[in-house]
């Protein structure tokens, strides 16, 4: 890992739609040194895969997300390692952390509505063994997502011209 | 009735060929690559800073050298970042933009029929600024050749005995022309020799990509007889916050001084408490403008050249600037026929003096879709001609 791969993740972060070639003009690399770079940063999972940001309130599927956090007892030997992988396997849990503070683990999920949300948490998260506690914070609104600001922001007025 | 406005005011040329730049206005759609500014916002810790501080009851007149928190702050950042040494209890001064340190600057140097040399193509106003001091301003051409750099020789044909000063200006607008330490160091044996005074415009000193910009005033023994300046504008995206700074000797400072505090008074208190904290807490955000700056310029530039405008790397400040040669349009024709036609907006060069002719300034401070579309465009009006 050098500068030039850190330079090409920064690029990829941004627009991952960009071609080998495009990223080559900027970059001053060669384009099959980009591809091949872009190869080995794939293959060593450093690249996890390419996504898209979207703002699903205004795609208006009604879907639910909700912060939970976890008060865990952790195991012998594991820690919160072996709970925490048994709850990153379910579709509904998109983020899964482990914290500082009152609460152990704090998960994202999400849901096609509330009641589905709150099936999960009661149904699946809380009674599992090790969980002795948990708080559900629903999501009511989106300002900002993995940097990306979901709010209008207003062009500022620009001079057409300037010396 | 008289004509009530002075000899001098008349002697200032309008402002290029305004009625183009005019038409830019009426016109929708348009991609302007015009801009001298950074596309993107003030970093929100600078903005944050500024609106506490308004609420805070910080709307007063400073000192007329500014804040004395930021003149020692500025000080501290010149030496890291330049080797500059410059105290900040009498040896800065903070003014409204570069635009005030130029012209503070000039007036406290120039008299009635001396001779300011000009290193052109150049930012726009040099000249008027000397004119309106009632010196006389001498172009010094900068050639393609020499990738827009001052060419020592070039420059001490120009000079006589009422030479009294020579302003430069790199990282360069309009040519993204970088000059570095030795060859900095053939023009201050000219400027030595001849017993002139450098005034250098580093407002671009931040934007530099393959080199660390080399501060004038370090290099032979410059210092005694440079008046650096410098602002926020550019590296901080900061244009409308109007914060500059001016650094000289005492002797030099003291002069400036005199009329800064008649004219001015003193900058903004605003943005000067955005500019200070710029200098705390904008490192990161400088650095990331900086980078993308970068990337754009290898692809436009890459651009520019594939389709059929020869174009050299710049190696500093946010401008590529193409020769139009090829095409057989005058850099006027060309720019006037690119905005009707093609709707993208550029400066023809010779808006920025000797050798600026045939050629066009383009800033690359948009977006890169932008500058992808304003390309295809340019392809389209280059092979309809």
């Amino acid at each position: 890992m050098d500068e030039k791969d850190l330079e090409l993740l920064r690029i990829l972060e941004e627009n991952s739609r960009l071609s080998a070639d495009e990223i080559a003009t900027m970059t001053s690399l060669s384009t099959a040194d980009v591809q091949e770079r872009i190869h080995t940063l794939e293959a060593a999972q450093v690249i996890k895969r390419y996504s898209t940001v979207i703002n699903w309130e205004k795609a208006g599927n009604g879907e639910v997300s909700a912060i939970i956090e976890l008060k865990v007892s952790p195991e012998r030997d594991y820690g919160y390692d072996r709970i925490a992988e048994r709850l990153s396997r379910f579709r509904q849990v998109k983020t899964l952390r482990l914290i500082t503070g009152t609460y152990d683990l704090q998960l994202i999920v999400t849901g096609k509505n509330m009641q589905e949300v709150s099936r999960f948490v009661s149904e699946h998260v809380a009674p599992m063994d090790r969980i002795r506690e948990t708080a559900t914070h629903i999501v009511m609104k989106s300002y900002k997502e993995n940097g990306n600001t979901f709010f209008e922001q207003q062009e500022a007025e620009r001079l057409p011209y300037s010396f | 009735m008289r004509n009530f406005v002075s000899g001098r005011a008349r002697e200032i040329p309008p402002s290029g060929i305004r009625k183009f730049f005019d038409l830019v206005l009426t016109m929708e759609g348009v991609i302007s690559l015009g801009v001298g500014e950074p596309d993107f916002r003030t970093p929100w810790n600078i903005c944050e800073s500024s609106i506490y501080s308004i609420e805070q009851g910080t709307t007063s007149y400073t000192s007329n050298k500014g804040l004395q928190s930021l003149r020692v702050a500025l000080s501290r950042y010149l030496a890291q970042h330049y080797n500059l040494t410059y105290s900040g209890d009498d040896e800065i001064i903070i003014t409204s933009g570069v635009s005030e340190a130029l012209d503070i600057a000039i007036r406290a140097i120039v008299d009635p029929g001396e001779e300011v040399l000009i290193a052109q193509p150049g930012y726009v106003s040099y000249a008027p600024c000397v004119t309106l001091s009632g010196g006389k301003p001498v172009p010094v051409r900068c050639m393609e050749k020499d990738h827009f750099k001052l060419d020592p020789d070039t420059l001490a044909e120009q000079v006589t005995s009422r030479s009294k000063a020579l302003i430069i200006n790199f990282p360069n607008n309009p040519t993204g022309a970088v000059m570095g330490r030795e060859e900095l160091k053939a023009v201050a044996d000219i400027v030595i020799d001849h017993d002139l005074l450098l005034i250098s415009d580093e407002v671009y000193a931040e934007l530099t990509y393959e080199t660390r910009h080399c501060a004038a005033a370090t290099v032979s023994d410059l210092r005694e007889r440079t008046i650096t300046l410098n602002g926020f504008s550019k590296a901080y995206a900061m244009t409308g916050w109007r914060v500059g700074y001016l650094c000289a000797p005492k002797e030099l400072c003291d002069a400036a001084l005199k009329i800064h505090q008649y004219v001015m008074l003193c900058a903004p208190v605003m943005g000067q408490v955005g500019a200070l904290e710029a200098l705390r807490s904008a490192e990161d955000e400088k650095n990331s403008m900086v980078s993308e700056y970068r990337l754009r310029r290898n692809m436009f530039v890459a651009g520019l050249n594939r389709i059929g405008l020869s174009c050299h790397v710049p190696d500093g400040a946010f401008y590529a600037f193409p020769s139009v040669e090829k095409t057989g349009l005058s850099d006027v024709e060309f720019a006037e026929r690119l905005l009707k036609e093609q709707k993208v907006a550029v400066v023809p060069g010779s808006v920025f003096g000797s050798g600026g002719e045939g050629h066009l300034r383009c800033a690359y401070a948009v977006s890169r879709k932008e500058l992808n579309d304003a390309l295809g465009r340019m392809e389209a009006f280059i092979s309809g001609l």
